[in-house]
């Protein structure tokens, strides 16, 4: 099936600047033309509960988990249709993909484990053994290194990927969720939902150079739940999702500084650049909408309603 | 090499900064193991969990203990434990008595070096024992008892609290119900004092939220004709004017023939109808329904309650403070875990402290039906100078705690 696809000629899909973004509860992906007027072009039917998306093959396949009916949807982006699933352990929320795309790393929060599943063969080859709910994974960039999250356990488990094993463990912050490895090779960003931080870890060391903590205008700590967080191509601005505190975070990665909070809607957690990156999209939950912000005045000059609960966001770029 | 309390060792903490590896298979360089045990107290014969007053000869309380809560825990814990080098794991003593308990819980001291123990026991009881292990260095945590009076004159400063007081729960209730623009309460009230205790409760959370009592009427779980005005629901709410029906009723076998009876069509709130809880099975947010299914694994035949997600964060508490304490010592775990650096995920959304004033736990409470949350409280339109949580149940100026 796979295979097939791949043999589909139509590349016009790339670089569309078509918005996707999964819904926890109505089991969809909106996919969303800002060129139309942020018009919502499609909804693609999905397995139940997507969240995580991935682009593969030069950005003709969309990999979503599933988390409810345990499998990885894959979509066809020029048809905007499903056309295969690959079989997961219970309940997929986030993955990464190997760099050689021949491999999915997807953590499975009611497993508490890694699986790595070959795409070919649609099998799981081998099950990383993780702290309670592991949530955020990402893959350095000479794909040897993975990093994975454990909620329950607050570590960030650091895996030799190629031999399998969970070589360090890196205490952080509560409730650790997502990671952002910086462009420099040298930073790992960890979002702390529930300690309101994100922890900044030097991959060297694996220990906590120092920790970012945000408090937007009129909100407490306890409000502050980052979640998602996503980068500048220069590496050079930072955004984290605050979740309940319902703001986004400019974040100047050099110096570390917080330069901006920007209101969106309500728990925000997904996050994404328009190709150009004027353009910020947030993913608001509990308000089933999507924030459109200008990065340039660094406001939200409109949103988008989508459908229920809606988590990832990932742009055709 | 940190030292227990009584100068065991405890384990290689320093692997807590991540300089220690672990992995599933055996690793050369693993942490030295030491082991932490937790105790875990409860009466044979708890009449709270006794099949009492089955009116009809079914019982529809959940009567589960709330041990399994707690086991989810130590097998979470599970992952901290190879990082840490600290082995968790639980002794359990099921006693005749408060007295029996204080003695076998100073010989899990002497002998096993166990220093936190979950209790599962009525106020008397739990008041009775911390009383039995005042100058023992143990630290007792309530995961079951609702009574405003052991955070209140009987507080001790060997108890902490995860299970929320009454005053918690009755404040939630009356947040929403004052949210909602219900301000006129029917009190129907049942005959024990359990039942007088969820009263006495309300009528502070209504002076607090300011809604008003109408009446308080008592009912009784009787076919007897002659005390039918105390027995026929639609009697009981007729003659007056009322938003809401609180009926406060611990057996639970009258509250649930209230709702659709009731003279006037009004919501039922209270032991029956909308309820204010802990824990529902049916919560779905802030991970709840991993939790949910990581207890459903190991206790099948129940779902979470009140009491069980308590033991489950009684736990959660003593091993997320002794990893960021890095030690195992009772003073050094005990501060931690009070202290307000300690920010524990309730799976409610909030993260929990301890309330420096009579050491309950800070959480957000579900108001809950049968299957469905309707209301996380607090509620937004409540607000508090220090913390949002402390609109719930007794804050520090009105306790009447003194450690």
């Amino acid at each position: 099936m796979v295979l097939g696809l791949v043999l589909s000629t139509q590349a016009g899909a790339k670089g569309t600047g078509y918005v996707f973004v999964s819904h926890e509860k109505t089991n969809n992906i909106a996919v969303i033309d800002p060129k139309q007027e942020y018009k919502v072009i499609q909804w693609i039917p999905t397995s139940h509960r997507p969240r995580d998306m991935k682009f593969g093959d030069d950005r003709r396949l969309l990999y979503v988990a599933c988390g409810d009916d345990d499998v990885i949807d894959v979509i066809d982006v020029a048809t905007l249709r499903i056309a295969d699933h690959i079989p997961t352990g219970s309940s997929p929320e986030m993955f990464e993909l190997s760099r050689d795309e021949k491999t999915l790393y997807v953590s499975n929060e009611e497993g508490s484990l890694v699986q790595e599943i070959s795409i070919a063969d649609k099998l799981i080859m081998r099950e990383i053994a993780t702290g309670a709910e592991p949530e955020g994974l990402v893959i350095s960039s000479d794909g040897k290194t993975l990093y994975v999250t454990s909620e329950v356990t607050d570590m960030v488990h650091v895996v030799d990927a190629e031999a399998g094993v969970v070589t360090d463990n890196i205490v952080v912050g509560t409730r650790p969720r997502r990671l952002l490895l910086l462009p420099d090779g040298k930073q790992l960003w960890v979002s702390n939902e529930l300690s309101g931080q994100v922890s900044v870890i030097d991959r060297g060391t694996n220990r906590v150079l120092t920790t970012l903590d945000f408090l937007p205008p009129g909100f407490r700590q306890a409000d502050v739940t980052p979640v998602g967080m996503t980068l500048t191509k220069d590496g050079k601005s930072a955004i984290v999702a605050l979740g309940r505190a319902n703001h986004v975070a400019f974040v100047d990665t050099a110096t570390r500084k917080i330069e901006a909070y920007v209101l969106v809607g309500s728990r925000a957690w997904g996050v994404a650049f328009s190709p150009d990156e004027k353009t910020l999209y947030v993913a608001n939950g509990l308000s089933d909408d999507l924030s459109i912000v200008d990065t340039e005045s660094r406001k939200a000059v409109r949103a988008v309603p989508v459908g229920r609960v809606p988590h990832s966001v990932l742009v055709d770029d | 090499m940190i030292k227990g309390a009584h100068g065991l060792a405890a384990a290689s903490l320093a692997a807590v900064l991540g300089s220690s590896p672990f992995s599933i298979a055996a690793h050369p360089e693993a942490p030295e193991v030491g082991g932490m045990k937790l105790g875990y107290a409860e009466l044979a014969d708890d009449p709270r969990y006794a099949d009492r007053g089955a009116h009809s000869g079914i019982v529809f309380t959940d009567l589960g203990r709330p041990y399994q809560g707690s086991q989810v825990a130590l097998e979470d814990a599970g992952a901290i434990g190879r990082v840490t080098g600290v082995e968790f794991s639980m002794e359990k003593a099921t006693a005749k008595s408060a007295d029996e308990l204080a003695q076998r819980t100073s010989r899990w001291v002497t002998d096993d070096d166990i220093h936190f123990v979950l209790a599962d026991l009525p106020a008397a009881a739990l008041k009775d024992l911390a009383r039995g292990l005042a100058d023992r260095p143990v630290m007792l945590i309530n995961i079951s008892a609702p009574d405003d009076s052991l955070r209140g004159a009987d507080c001790a400063s060997n108890v902490a609290h995860t299970y929320p007081s009454q005053a918690m729960l009755s404040d939630a209730l009356m947040q929403y119900l004052v949210a909602k623009g219900w301000l006129q309460i029917l009190v129907l009230q049942g005959p024990t004092p359990e039942d007088a205790a969820l009263v006495a409760a309300l009528q502070r959370a209504a002076r607090k939220f300011h809604a008003q009592i109408v009446e308080t009427r008592p009912f009784l779980l009787t076919n007897d004709p002659r005390n039918r005005e105390q027995t026929n629901v639609a009697l009981m709410t007729a003659g007056l004017r009322y938003d809401v029906v609180y009926v406060a009723d611990g057996s639970g076998e009258f509250g649930r023939y209230i709702a659709y009876e009731t003279s006037l069509p009004r919501p039922v709130v209270g032991t029956a109808g909308l309820v204010p809880t802990a824990w529902s099975w049916s919560w779905d947010r802030d991970a709840a329904v991993q939790l949910q299914h990581r207890y459903e694994r190991i206790s099948p035949p129940r779902r979470m309650n009140g009491a069980d997600w308590a033991a489950w964060e009684a736990v959660k508490a003593v091993t997320q403070a002794v990893m960021r304490a890095r030690s195992t010592a009772f003073d050094a775990v005990r501060d931690f875990l009070l202290s307000d650096k300690l920010s524990l995920d309730t799976v409610k959304g909030n993260p929990g402290s301890f309330r420096a004033w009579d050491h309950q736990l800070r959480a957000p409470v579900l108001l809950s039906t049968a299957d469905a949350v309707i209301a996380r409280a607090p509620l937004p339109q409540y607000l508090h100078q220090t913390n949002v949580l402390d609109t719930l149940g007794i804050d520090a100026p009105e306790t009447a705690c003194r450690f």
